[in-house]
């Protein structure tokens, strides 16, 4: 506002120098002000370029036909009605939540597992040798890695079916059959994933007091009931965070389908934000995949709120 | 993927101590729990394991069953045929180019704006720090079409700079150097303060220093993320000489098929290297940040 006389705070002009002593208290406010203004605008302008105006324009584009070639035209719910009517869109969907639903289960339960497993008696090197192996595929890119995962679920010459082999299972169709593809999609992304609720639960697990441990087990309580009645309740806040978290990433799933199976066979594997891409950007109709959008959005934000809801019941705070 | 952040403060910092409990005798056999675990790491470290040993067998080799851990003749011709296929080099400067852009803006534009909603006193402060909150539940999927709209408005689309500088403003990392921020005490500034220091070289000489394991969780954060990305490059760029290493990677697979396994293997092993060498390094800030962030992906 004021921008002009904040030079005024330099001492190097004696002038003003006087004039900045007379006004101490607001020159210095001043100062803080500007500084703030400098400080924040990287970051406030960025967001509302990159995130704020995308959403206002995510729900504005959802409302018109629009190949970006020709002007776009006005379409009132008609982008809506055609997702709730597009059974490609449907399933999608469909798919998403039944991949959510799996593969978070499957990853809590691992990695629960695993934590408590780790965190019983064992040489401190060997705990972070463990911490540090299930932590390992986070690191890596999940397009490059299904990449790799292409090759070991491959029906014929993969080692996944190989290994099945070797107990007398017969060789999976992974990839190539509708009734396994997802199955396939759910085991790579908890392989990857699984680790990151494992780090929750390690820190979760670290902050229970170890005195409840002491007297949950003078009270006689042992190994899984103890884990049950004691542990459990004191880990679900850490519960909580995982699942909101977990579920929140799942409903985003892309590279995996996208890579191991591009979507098929048939829909089988289509997530909704391969849907985005696809009808934004493969076949330029941008309402369209932002009125899909828009609903992903509305779903997260509902499941969360869900959570939330449904964790007064189960979740205790110290 | 997203960078959701559940908020949790408590799982900012991991206490050190682990629990030690005299259960041993109750639960399952040590041993057991320990062969059990080992069984577990060895199946998570497994595809890891077996893409480094078939990037190293020849081409012909690397359909063999059973899986050899050691290869019987290794070999670096893979890695030859990686570079004769790909241009590894360009790829890898374009990745090397957007992680370490992104790393060094995301510190600076977070620690900046960290440091003024926790320290600076201004007008609409809260309605600012509510904003920033809010928008780190949107996931970037979801607004793609526009972002990529925006892009092209600016003619940034297809080029590494439209990569580069949405990715520079980054809601937790500015919540994440806020906290730290709040973490330090209030008097070193009030006293820098009474010796005549502005705004400014209060920040400067006295809270910037302190700050360096906070930047590291952003930075390391920032590389581990933007160097695996896949969505924004996929969709942003589509001349190949702006592809990063690991739209390389997938589209060398869709190029081969395959016949060359271990080519496409060496490839990924190649293109994994600084990923692993920042897990090695950084594993602390990065597990940190990872408990913290929700960040995967």
């Amino acid at each position: 506002m004021t921008n002009t006389q904040i030079p005024a705070v330099r001492p190097s002009r004696p002038a003003a120098a006087s004039a900045a002593r007379a006004a101490q208290p607001s020159a210095r406010d001043r100062g803080t002000r500007l500084l703030a203004t400098l400080f924040l605008a990287p970051t406030v302008v960025g967001i509302v370029i990159f995130t704020v105006v995308p959403i206002v324009g995510s729900v504005v584009l959802s409302l018109f036909h629009w190949n970006v070639i020709d002007s776009p035209n006005w379409a009132g719910a008609a982008n809506y009605r055609e997702v709730f009517t597009d059974s490609t869109v449907l399933v999608s969907f469909r798919n998403t939540l039944v991949f959510m639903v799996v593969a978070v289960a499957l990853q809590l339960l691992i990695a629960l597992t695993l934590a408590l497993a780790v965190n019983g008696r064992m040489p401190l090197w060997l705990r972070s040798v463990f911490r540090s192996a299930f932590f390992f595929p986070l690191v890596l890119s999940a397009a490059s890695i299904s990449v790799v995962m292409k090759y070991l679920f491959n029906q014929d010459f993969g080692v996944v079916n190989w290994v099945l082999g070797q107990v007398g299972i017969a060789p999976v169709p992974w990839l190539t059959s509708e009734n396994s593809a997802m199955a396939a999609v759910i085991l790579v992304y908890v392989w990857q994933q699984f680790g990151f609720s494992f780090l929750l639960f390690v820190g979760g697990l670290n902050n229970i007091p170890k005195e409840i441990h002491e007297a949950a087990s003078l009270d006689g309580a042992t190994g899984l009931r103890k884990h049950l009645h004691v542990t459990l309740p004191l880990l679900s806040p850490t519960l909580l965070v995982a699942t909101v978290v977990g579920v929140i990433n799942a409903l985003q799933v892309f590279e995996q389908p996208y890579v191991l199976t591009d979507g098929g066979p048939g829909d089988s594997t289509r997530t909704v934000v391969m849907v985005i891409y696809e009808s934004a950007f493969e076949q330029l109709r941008f309402g369209e995949a932002s009125a899909v959008g828009v609903l992903l959005f509305v779903l997260i934000m509902a499941v969360t709120a869900l959570q939330f809801r449904l964790s007064r019941r189960f979740v205790h705070y110290q | 993927m997203s960078r959701v952040s559940p908020l949790s403060q408590a799982t900012l910092k991991t206490s050190p101590a682990p629990l030690s409990l005299s259960r041993a005798r109750h639960s399952l056999a040590p041993w057991a729990r320990i062969a059990g675990l080992a069984a577990c790491a060895l199946l998570t470290l497994g595809p890891v394991i077996w893409t480094v040993s078939t990037s190293l067998r020849t081409p012909a080799e690397s359909f063999d069953l059973p899986p050899k851990i050691i290869p019987t003749h290794p070999t670096a011709e893979s890695y030859r045929g990686v570079f004769d296929q790909i241009d590894v080099w360009l790829l890898a400067l374009n990745s090397t180019l957007v992680t370490a852009l992104i790393a060094v803006g995301q510190m600076v534009t977070a620690g900046l704006a960290g440091y003024a909603f926790a320290r600076l006193d201004f007008r609409f402060k809260k309605p600012l720090f509510a904003l920033v909150l809010a928008t780190m539940m949107v996931p970037l999927q979801v607004t793609i079409v526009p972002v990529f709209l925006v892009l092209k408005s600016m003619s940034l689309t297809d080029t590494l700079l439209g990569l580069i500088i949405p990715a520079f403003p980054t809601a937790f990392g500015t919540f994440l150097m806020r906290q730290y921020f709040l973490g330090m005490p209030k008097d070193l500034g009030e006293a820098a303060m009474l010796d005549g220091a502005g705004p400014w070289r209060t920040f400067r000489s006295v809270y910037a220093p302190l700050a360096t394991p906070g930047l590291a969780i952003v930075g390391v954060l920032a590389f581990n993320y933007h160097w695996n990305e896949f969505f924004r490059p996929l969709i942003l760029e589509t001349s190949g000489q702006n592809y990063t290493l690991p739209l390389g990677l997938v589209s060398l697979q869709g190029n081969l098929g395959t016949g060359s396994i271990s080519v496409v293997l060496a490839g990924v092993v190649l293109s994994m290297i600084p990923a692993v060498a920042v897990f090695l390094v950084g594993q602390r800030p990065l597990r940190e940040g990872i408990t913290s962030a929700g960040v995967n992906r």
